[in-house]
């Protein structure tokens, strides 16, 4: 099955992220990852989903998506022409034996150290999921203690916007 | 660069370009600016004026035409009640469970085709609602449903009469409201409406918080609708619409696939023109039972597990589907992938996620019927003129056979007992085609649908996607309420009866002389028969002890007169006529009639579950003889 990222602008309203979660619940997709933020406009949230999911049945629940009222549109962003980023945030084991090592791990991939205590360390890096996994199996010999991630983020590259035209058809 | 990619093209048509707004009116205005009568009713325009939730709920009702309303009030509603009392515009009629208000209300919109609309109180009273509900969801009928809710304080404190409905109810809705603030009445309930009577239509929820009915406000109307995410392709691609034409003329087997939706799109003229111009066969699903005349020579049967041989075998050897306001429903099309193997499929719906969704469309046509066929008349109609047009002979010397040679019929049983399908069928012949009929489900419902003739759209009244037992009655109260001045049949079984007959008060104390139809075999006949055919005879748990030879329980008659409604009985062939005239002749109260019929006559012709429709069944084990069709 492929994965495939869904970009979904819908209305900040409560219970919007219930009813699109609920439509890939019952058709028993996996969401790999989920993201929900604010955006450029007042009062519009957008939903970033990646699923793995066959292409017809995504395209049922695309329809389905589309029909809730909040949901204002939805577009696939397709690797090739857009910018995925994960977020990560790692509490690794580092004492004064191993802290260097680890910065130095950490540096190689632009990360940053954003917590030190006596014997950890937390890492914040940014960056393509593939890339954070490289991150990860670096520093797993050290002892990963606590991992938090977030969902992915993604945005169409070029000047045009999905809100832009969403709201001007709208 | 193109930055993102549409899931497909059809995708579009869901949240279609609409003309860009003027400058001024850029942002989230522009949906509202653009569609200034969103706003259902007259829009008169009423200067901000105070008032409390509760009285603006009423009044915004007004506002938006609505004259009935089917309730039952308690705790969390209760605000709202006082106000109703004293409004003369709205008729407001107390049922006696909150299901039965929301049946009503399907039967009103079933009829009137204008949004029916039902309240109750939180809690118990708003999953009372939820049947009626699920299956105005999958009927797709207009509906709002007005539901209290506890004070805003206390949601999420598991209050007294506090159950979650906008929850429970959100898969079971087109769209749902939590109103906790008096000011936002007046735009969720035109929203609502709207929401609930365009498009595909269905139902919609608004719960409003005991709180918000209880605070002041300042109402002023029409309202301000604000659905940027809400919009409707009525108008069918005219370059799908030409491809649609094309495939017709070049089309041997051509069959109209008629649903529902043509009935709600109120298209059956339009129908008709198209029907007779190309004068290939129709078959009417049974949502969309009278939108074509069964009388029409052109008209071959019902589909489906239980339809007419013709109109099953017009769908399995036709090259071309065109699909109207259908939706490929497993009833119809039996084990998908053998449904009509050989033919092309135009699928006109003004649902794009009903495109495709069960069996891919050639040429998908988004957009209402009631504006995509007479295109496709007038491309035909010109398509005609320069090539000619098509002629079906060896197709319909094919159909014919089968119309003639398997007609829907029955056999008398052999327990000497009425057969059901010649009552249900006397009924029909004695009212006539201006008269409603409401089914509820099982046996009775499938017979309804095959031994009354339909002549019109909006008669005939079931539960036809979610298959709700205790349908009938309560639909037939409101659509006798939606239409006083006909003849409302509730054709009902033993079983679905007594799941629902409690509104039979109702229908007395508000002068709503409805007429039931008991079609009595004493048992849950639907699950008996397939009990026969699939369990070797072994009839666990469907005896319901209410029929010949047996206690009883309870007696129909009695009961009706119980209730104040006039109680008839009938348990002989001789008889049939004469009481159906009985209860046609009342007309001053509800009349219930006990129609004691045989409980082995069995619902045919029958597609086993789980095999082709080419295994259709005209009798037990009897297939019909092809052969000559080759």
């Amino acid at each position: 099955m492929a994965r495939h990222t869904l970009s979904v602008l819908v209305e900040d309203v409560p219970g919007v992220l219930t009813r699109v979660a609920s439509l890939f619940a019952r058709r028993a997709f996996n969401i790999n990852s989920l993201a929900v933020g604010p955006t450029e406009i007042r009062g519009m949230s957008r939903i970033t989903v990646v699923v793995e999911a066959e292409g017809d049945l995504l395209e049922q629940v695309t329809k389905q998506l589309n029909k809730l009222i909040n949901v204002i549109k939805i577009v696939e962003l397709v690797p090739e022409s857009s910018v995925q980023r994960d977020h990560i945030l790692v509490k690794v084991r580092a004492d004064a034996a191993t802290r260097l090592q680890v910065t130095q791990a950490a540096d190689l991939f632009r990360a940053s150290v954003v917590d030190v205590s006596t014997d950890s360390l937390i890492i914040e890096a940014t960056g393509t999921a593939e890339k954070l996994s490289a991150l990860l199996s670096v520093l797993e010999p050290f002892g990963v203690r606590e991992i938090v991630q977030s969902g992915t983020l993604a945005i169409g590259r070029g000047a045009k916007s999905m809100s832009d035209r969403a709201l001007r058809s709208a | 660069m193109s930055k993102g990619s549409p899931i497909s093209p059809s995708l579009m048509a869901a949240k279609p370009a609409a003309p860009v707004a003027p400058a001024h009116t850029q942002g989230r205005d522009a949906a509202a600016a653009a569609t200034p009568s969103a706003v259902q009713g007259p829009n008169k325009v009423v200067p901000p004026t105070e008032m409390l939730g509760s009285a603006a709920i009423v009044r915004s009702l007004e506002e938006l035409g609505v004259d009935d309303i089917f309730g039952l009030p308690g705790g969390a509603i209760l605000p709202t009640y006082d106000p109703l009392m004293a409004s003369t515009r709205l008729r407001h009629i107390l049922v006696r469970h909150e299901q039965g208000a929301g049946h009503a209300a399907q039967g009103y919109a079933m009829v009137t085709g204008r949004a029916g609309v039902c309240i109750a109180t939180s809690g118990p009273g708003a999953t009372n609602l939820v049947t009626a509900i699920a299956d105005a969801h999958m009927d797709s009928v207009p509906m709002v449903a007005i539901t209290g809710q506890v004070a805003s304080a206390v949601i999420g404190s598991d209050a007294f009469q506090e159950a979650d409905i906008v929850g429970i109810t959100m898969p079971i809705t087109k769209h749902s409201y939590l109103v906790t603030k008096a000011a936002d009445i007046p735009r969720v309930l035109a929203e609502a409406f709207h929401i609930a009577t365009t498009g595909r239509p269905g139902p919609v929820l608004v719960d409003i918080a005991k709180d918000a009915q209880q605070s002041k406000m300042m109402f002023s109307w029409p309202p301000k609708i604000d659905l940027p995410g809400y919009r409707t392709v009525v108008r069918g691609h005219s370059k799908q619409v030409r491809e649609a034409a094309r495939l017709i003329g070049a089309a041997q087997r051509p069959v109209f696939y008629v649903g529902g939706g043509v009935v709600k799109a109120h298209a059956a003229k339009e129908l008709r023109e198209l029907a007779e111009l190309v004068g290939a066969p129709v078959v009417t699903t049974l949502m969309a039972r009278g939108v074509f005349p069964d009388s029409h020579d052109l008209h071959v049967g019902m589909p489906g597990m239980h339809g007419a041989v013709s109109a099953v075998t017009a769908l399995q050897q036709s090259d071309l589907l065109i699909t109207l306001g259908a939706r490929f429903d497993d009833r119809v099309t039996g084990v998908l992938s053998t449904f009509a193997p050989g033919a092309k499929v135009i699928h006109a719906d003004i649902d794009p996620a009903e495109i495709s969704k069960n069996r891919t469309a050639d040429v998908p046509i988004v957009g209402s019927v009631k504006e995509i066929i007479p295109e496709l008349t007038s491309a035909l109609r010109e398509q005609f003129s320069s090539a000619g047009a098509p002629e079906y002979t060896a197709w319909w010397s094919v159909l014919n056979r089968l119309r003639e040679t398997y007609p829907i019929g029955f056999t008398q049983p052999e327990d000497g007992l009425s057969a059901p399908q010649h009552v249900i069928k006397r009924i029909g012949e004695m009212t006539g085609p201006e008269g409603v009929y409401a089914a509820g489900v099982g046996q009775h419902q499938m017979w309804a649908a095959q031994f009354i003739k339909y002549e019109r759209p909006h008669a005939w009244l079931n539960s036809g996607g979610l298959g709700t037992m205790g349908y009938a009655v309560p639909a037939a109260m409101g659509a006798k309420v939606g239409n006083p001045d006909r003849v409302v049949w509730a054709i009902d079984g033993d079983g679905c009866f007594q799941m629902t007959n409690q509104e039979l008060a109702t229908c007395v104390i508000n002068n709503i002389p409805i007429k039931v139809a008991v079609i009595n075999n004493s048992s849950l006949g639907m699950v008996r028969q397939w009990q026969t055919l699939f369990y070797e005879g072994r009839y666990s748990h469907t005896d319901l002890n209410t029929g010949h030879n047996t206690v009883r329980v309870p007696d129909f008659v009695k009961l009706a007169d119980a209730y104040g409604c006039a109680g008839l009985r009938c348990e002989r062939d001789e008889d049939i006529d004469a009481t159906i005239q009985q209860a046609l002749d009342i007309n001053d109260r509800p009349v219930v009639v006990d129609f004691v019929v045989s409980r082995d006559s069995m619902v045919w012709p029958m597609v086993p579950s789980g095999v082709s429709n080419d295994l259709i069944q005209i009798a037990r084990n009897m297939t019909p003889e092809w052969e000559q069709e080759d």
